[in-house]
């Protein structure tokens, strides 16, 4: 098992957004708890990508910080590199090979530092380097990877375009050499010939230097564009997880259908579609059973009241008593990617 | 039938280092019951040019140049007053965000009830009636009861119908959707994409949709104008635009999105950044990133010229200069 990076096996993580104590007690209101993830479990083999897409508050944000240890798991266990998360991060030459690259290049990088002191502070944090003049060799050397020039460095982030930001965030995270990278939504902030600028430098600076990634967003062709593997997220649980082809290719649960059916695409120019109704439940009130059914045009009365495991379907997990039941093909359900 | 008609409008922003021109002398038309998609990256001018048209430029942003005209008439030079009896009754307006559109200390019924009786001479029991009725057309079950809910008791989308709903229960003749679905998630973007397109057909309604997703614009539009730095580069039906881009910055923006269909080793990049407005270069404002720049291009502005079914702001399409 050595050539897996990261492993998750049966994650999860609550958050309490109860009430404050005084409230709870003078109104009867009862604690409340948001179970952001919930038995999450995938590996991700070295050098190669794993994607997390699903909509806002599906807990994939959630899951990113778990993998960096940002968070501590509720329950499950994470492993890097065969490691227990917590133990890898108390070291800090495992802790420095890992590294995050954030939604927001406006708000990730400190407006009063230059450049070449942002890109440079994990270098000093880690003492990797310790001589000034190496410093700014290596500074020069990473911002010349991400297509900057080593002049760059002594501007300030306001300078730069939004695209350019992210390739000064991009550097700061690849200074300590890491091998992973967690990306949470990093293309999300920018415009399309840049977002094509961006993942085309990740997918080479990946080739070139071996990295892992998880790359979370709610973008399914970016995340088609960049994955090896493909999970889908839907209320803090993976629905459908497996090679990134086979997903796009024979998506088998029926959220990740309505997913790729949902998305605008220009090969759809002229087409009519029919839009699935309903919105994601509140995590607060997850619905019993599989939280997908009151929108599943499949659910029945087992959807209802019991919660699916994974089934084998392929070379993908996916959790639908459909599925399981061979119900989903039997109707004829037709996805719009035909 | 023409509906709107803009003309050379230009906008500009008087600035301490001078003025700066953000756009550029652009000419469009919209047609009754025609959804026009507005397209371009962030800074190129697209939601500046629909606020011109409402009258809600934020100043110092003023017109400087060309006129709009609506059914027939100028709009661009009217007073506050007269521009205000316009905006709503004839010209609706829709914004991305629908937590700020709406007063959250106000019912949705009663937002709705005031805005139908700024516009039409109505009684209570008639506006709210008619408030119901749009809420039902714009898809909120159970409107009845829920009408004298607050905007914090529904969800993202739901909220977003009711900012449609506040838009067009006026029945303007015209909506200018700015990023509609921007905030929202794609399941739900569908389910708006698809109400604009029934108002569109069921009621005429014109819609001039502004967004910067060439997925949802080819989903929704007739025709497309693709805006780069404050002026049009390409205009057309929006399946030859898709399919067949004739300026090279339409070419090079289509191929920079990723496909759900087939995935590519690469995706097409265009290398540098739209420049700002204090520099725009002279000539084409896209001759520094352009693949296919000649002398010309540094020198001269193109204007639209035809090419094939859509039109461009290119040179490559001067029929005049083929020949030489």
């Amino acid at each position: 098992m050595s050539d897996l990076v990261l492993e998750a096996v049966k994650v999860a993580r609550y958050f309490d957004v109860s009430k404050p104590w005084l409230q709870r007690a003078l109104t009867g209101g009862r604690r409340t708890t948001l179970r952001a993830v919930d038995d999450v479990s995938f590996a991700i083999p070295k050098a190669t990508t794993l994607s997390l897409v699903g909509e806002s508050g599906c807990g994939k944000s959630t899951v990113a910080r778990l993998a960096v240890g940002l968070y501590e798991p509720t329950s499950g266990s994470i492993h890097f590199e065969g490691q227990p998360l917590s133990a890898a991060r108390a070291q800090a030459s495992l802790r420095r090979r890992m590294n995050m690259i954030f939604q927001d290049p406006y708000a990730s990088l400190n407006p009063r530092w230059r450049v070449r002191d942002i890109v440079a502070e994990p270098l000093r944090a880690f003492r990797i380097l310790t001589s000034p003049r190496d410093v700014v060799a290596r500074v020069g050397e990473l911002l010349t990877q991400v297509g900057l020039t080593p002049a760059d460095g002594e501007k300030f982030p306001h300078e730069f375009s939004g695209g350019q930001r992210q390739r000064v965030s991009i550097a700061r995270a690849l200074s300590s050499a890491p091998d992973f990278l967690v990306c949470d939504e990093p293309t999300s902030a920018l415009d399309v010939s840049v977002q094509a600028q961006i993942l085309n430098l990740m997918r080479d600076l990946q080739q070139r230097l071996g990295l892992t990634y998880l790359f979370i967003s709610h973008n399914l062709a970016v995340v088609r564009h960049m994955s090896d593997r493909l999970g889908v997220m839907y209320l803090g649980r993976i629905v459908e997880i497996g090679p990134g082809e086979e997903v796009f290719r024979t998506p088998r649960h029926p959220y990740t259908r309505l997913l790729l059916d949902a998305i605008p695409d220009l090969e759809m120019v002229g087409k009519a579609r029919t839009p699935v109704g309903g919105e994601v439940p509140s995590p607060l009130a997850p619905p019993p059973g599989c939280p997908f059914h009151p929108r599943c045009p499949l659910a029945n009365d087992r959807c209802r009241v019991e919660r699916p495991g994974y089934t084998v379907a392929g070379g993908t997990l996916v959790a639908c008593h459909a599925v399981e039941e061979g119900r989903g093909e039997a109707r004829g359900y037709s996805t719009s990617a035909v | 039938m023409t509906l709107l008609d803009v003309q050379d409008l230009t906008v500009e922003f008087p600035t301490r280092r001078g003025t700066l021109r953000a756009i550029d002398s652009i000419s469009f038309s919209i047609g009754t019951g025609e959804i026009l998609g507005v397209v371009g990256e962030s800074g190129a001018g697209k939601s500046l040019t629909g606020a011109a048209i409402i009258g809600l430029l934020e100043p110092p942003g003023r017109i400087a140049g060309g006129q709009i005209l609506f059914a027939g008439k100028r709009i661009d030079n009217l007073s506050q007053d007269r521009m205000r009896a316009i905006r709503g009754r004839q010209i609706g307006a829709i914004f991305q965000d629908p937590l700020t559109t709406l007063d959250p200390l106000v019912s949705i019924g009663r937002q709705l009830v005031e805005t139908i009786q700024t516009h039409l001479r109505l009684s209570d029991r008639d506006a709210k009636a008619r408030a119901i009725k749009w809420l039902e057309e714009v898809g909120i079950p159970a409107a009845r009861a829920r009408i004298d809910a607050y905007p914090h008791e529904f969800s993202g989308g739901m909220r977003q119908r009711v900012v449609i709903a506040l838009a067009l229960c006026a029945e303007p003749r015209l909506v200018i959707a700015d990023e509609p679905t921007t905030a929202l998630d794609v399941s739900i973007q569908a389910q708006i994409i698809e109400l604009l397109k029934r108002l569109a057909r069921d009621h005429g309604t014109s819609v001039m949709l502004v967004t910067h997703d060439m997925g949802v614009i080819a989903e929704t539009c007739d025709r497309v104008a693709v805006m780069y730095a404050g002026r049009i580069a390409e205009i057309g039906p929006v399946v030859e635009v898709v399919r067949h881009p004739k300026h090279p910055y339409s070419e090079g923006l289509m191929g920079s999105i990723p496909s759900l269909e087939h995935r590519v080793a690469r995706l097409r990049q265009i290398d540098g950044a739209m420049p700002r407005l204090a520099a725009i270069p002279p000539g084409c404002p896209y001759n520094p990133r352009c693949p296919k720049v000649f002398d010309r291009c540094r020198v001269e502005r193109p204007g639209l010229l035809e090419a094939d079914a859509t039109r461009a702001a290119c040179w490559l399409y001067d029929k005049a200069a083929a020949h030489v």
